[in-house]
């Protein structure tokens, strides 16, 4: 048994560890409903609270638009990341042939490479395509982030589904692809999940390429839309809005990571423990 | 798996090499394709750059201090989520919101809270009595380097103690129960028993966090901007490809930092004992 001191102990930093992670949150919160000279008081209970920063981040901008580009950019980068994976992760993880090890190491080093690294030759690349200012360009060169872990993480799972299932597919007669649709598929699931929320995660967070392989307002996603939001002068930052607008992107993630923290967790551990 | 490999050397090979090559050209952003090679004259501006010299000792520095502090706060936090106490749930997921808010989010969230004038953090330190007058944070070029780490250390902490975590619930718990049944002080079991062995854990998450450190853009960027006292090196290669249009020097910049990482990585794998067999 614990002692009494030892449990005060526990208990005091659990509660100093919740109040450090939250507290900038809920201020950020705090702060988006106050307007006019009140965002100016320190208030940890705003006394009129209003939700007008809202409604002008809606009006005055194009923020709508912007989330629907992050969603378009996210759920695509998801999309076509996980399509490429579980490709990749059946070969990687089933088929034994050589230099796979190698293989899955050099994919696995892509994602050490700092972003910069690659950002003129993608700006190039993205020209080139005619996908500069545009969505697809943006999905595109997620894919550099994302699939080094998708396939990663996929190509575990994969490994540890037992053989037997896959040879009595085969001697059913079932080919390669109905083995990978009709058997792992189904089986995949859970590591789908996992993968796919990881992937919108960094899809939706992404800034550098976001920043640079766009020019219009229009074509923002929320990252740079609220990293680039100024007010009616230069010197004079809309707190308030850019508070309103943090709380609108962050929220969506806040309820992924309330309902899913176990997967989420599953999936960042197994790309470093078991890597 | 063919399309997988052909879609990796499109996105990551292929602009690497490009990138490379150009940092040995004088291109420029309007006319990228009449770039004329211009040997090693980049890397040799770039050294005589003071900017250049101190966005390298920036990055060092905010790498080495922030992973440090977040491998020693990581512990403690993990540590305290692998106790059986009640609400170890909500501690978890309380944990996870830092991790979950986009980074530009959360420098606009801190950058905020630091305002000299109307932040909350200054109000809470005066009213504790840490400091006697309001600090500008962000702006003043002595505290804008600790203000960026500060945002790093609360962002990325959770990060490093989800993964060292992980490592703690992988030890075998009969050192543990030997250690308790012999009635050895907790503190003694930390040292002797759960740090050695959890120590190739720890060498693990360090190596994922530092290199990620090391490519800092978005906090630092959103934070204090282009200011040099904080300017890391991704920050000085980004603002030399777009922000000045000239994409030889940003090119030399990015490469450099591209080659400083792969050789910190090789460092890390041969000192920290991590043998090719492990990766698998």
């Amino acid at each position: 048994m614990r002692t009494l001191k030892q449990k005060i102990l526990i208990y005091g930093i659990s509660i100093a560890i919740i109040i450090g992670c939250v507290f900038p949150f809920y201020w950020a919160f705090v702060s988006s409903i106050k307007t006019g000279s009140d965002l100016f008081k320190v208030e940890f209970f705003p006394a009129n609270p209003a939700w007008s920063n809202y409604l002008e981040i809606f009006k005055e901008q194009p923020f709508g638009r912007n989330i629907v580009n992050s969603v378009i950019v996210a759920v695509g980068t998801v999309s076509l990341a996980l399509f490429l994976a579980v490709t990749a992760s059946y070969a990687l993880g089933r088929v034994n042939f050589r230099g796979r090890t190698t293989l899955l190491i050099t994919i696995l080093s892509v994602s050490m490479f700092p972003q910069v690294a690659v950002l003129s030759g993608m700006f190039e690349l993205i020209r080139t395509l005619g996908l500069y200012n545009n969505l697809l360009g943006l999905i595109l060169s997620y894919m550099i982030i994302t699939l080094p872990f998708t396939v990663w993480i996929m190509t575990t799972f994969m490994k540890q589904l037992p053989k037997e299932i896959e040879e009595a597919a085969i001697i059913d007669g079932a080919n390669t692809w109905q083995i990978c649709t009709k058997i792992f598929l189904p089986l995949l699931w859970p590591a789908l999940v996992t993968t796919g929320l990881l992937a919108f995660i960094a899809a939706w967070n992404e800034f550098l390429f976001a920043l640079t392989f766009t020019i219009e307002e229009k074509a923002r996603t929320v990252p740079v839309a609220i990293a680039l939001m100024t007010g009616a002068s230069e010197y004079e930052l809309p707190w308030g809005k850019i508070m309103a607008a943090s709380v609108v992107v962050t929220l969506p993630l806040i309820m992924l990571v309330l309902v899913f923290q176990r997967r989420i967790v599953s999936g960042l551990t197994a790309g470093a423990v078991k890597g | 798996m063919a399309p997988t490999l052909v879609v990796i050397a499109f996105v990551a090979g292929w602009p690497l090499v490009r990138t490379i090559w150009f940092s040995f050209t004088d291109a420029s952003l309007s006319n990228m394709s009449a770039a004329q090679y211009t040997g090693f004259e980049n890397f040799f501006f770039l050294f005589k750059d003071n900017t250049w010299v101190n966005s390298i000792k920036n990055t060092l520095y905010f790498a080495s201090v922030s992973v440090v502090l977040e491998t020693i706060l990581g512990l403690v936090i993990a540590l305290v989520l692998n106790t059986h106490i009640k609400g170890r749930g909500l501690l978890r997921t309380a944990v996870l919101i830092p991790w979950a808010i986009p980074t530009i989010v959360s420098a606009k969230m801190w950058g905020w809270m630091l305002h000299d004038v109307y932040g909350v953090i200054n109000d809470i330190f005066l009213w504790v009595g840490f400091i006697k007058q309001p600090i500008a944070w962000a702006a003043d070029p002595k505290l804008a380097m600790i203000s960026v780490i500060m945002v790093d250390v609360w962002k990325t902490t959770p990060f490093m103690a989800l993964l060292l975590l992980a490592g703690l619930q992988l030890l075998p718990q009969e050192c543990f129960e030997a250690a308790r049944v012999d009635g050895i002080h907790p503190i003694r079991v930390f040292w002797r028993v759960t740090l050695p062995l959890l120590k190739p854990a720890i060498i693990v998450a360090v190596i994922f966090r530092s290199l990620d450190a090391l490519r800092v853009f978005d906090l630092i960027y959103v934070l204090t901007g282009g200011s040099s006292e904080t300017m890391s090196m991704s920050v000085y290669a980004r603002q030399q490809l777009f922000d000045f249009q000239n994409v030889g020097l940003g090119s030399a910049a990015s490469t450099v930092l591209f080659f400083m990482i792969g050789l910190i990585t090789i460092i890390f794998l041969f000192f920290g004992g991590i043998k090719g067999d492990k990766i698998k």
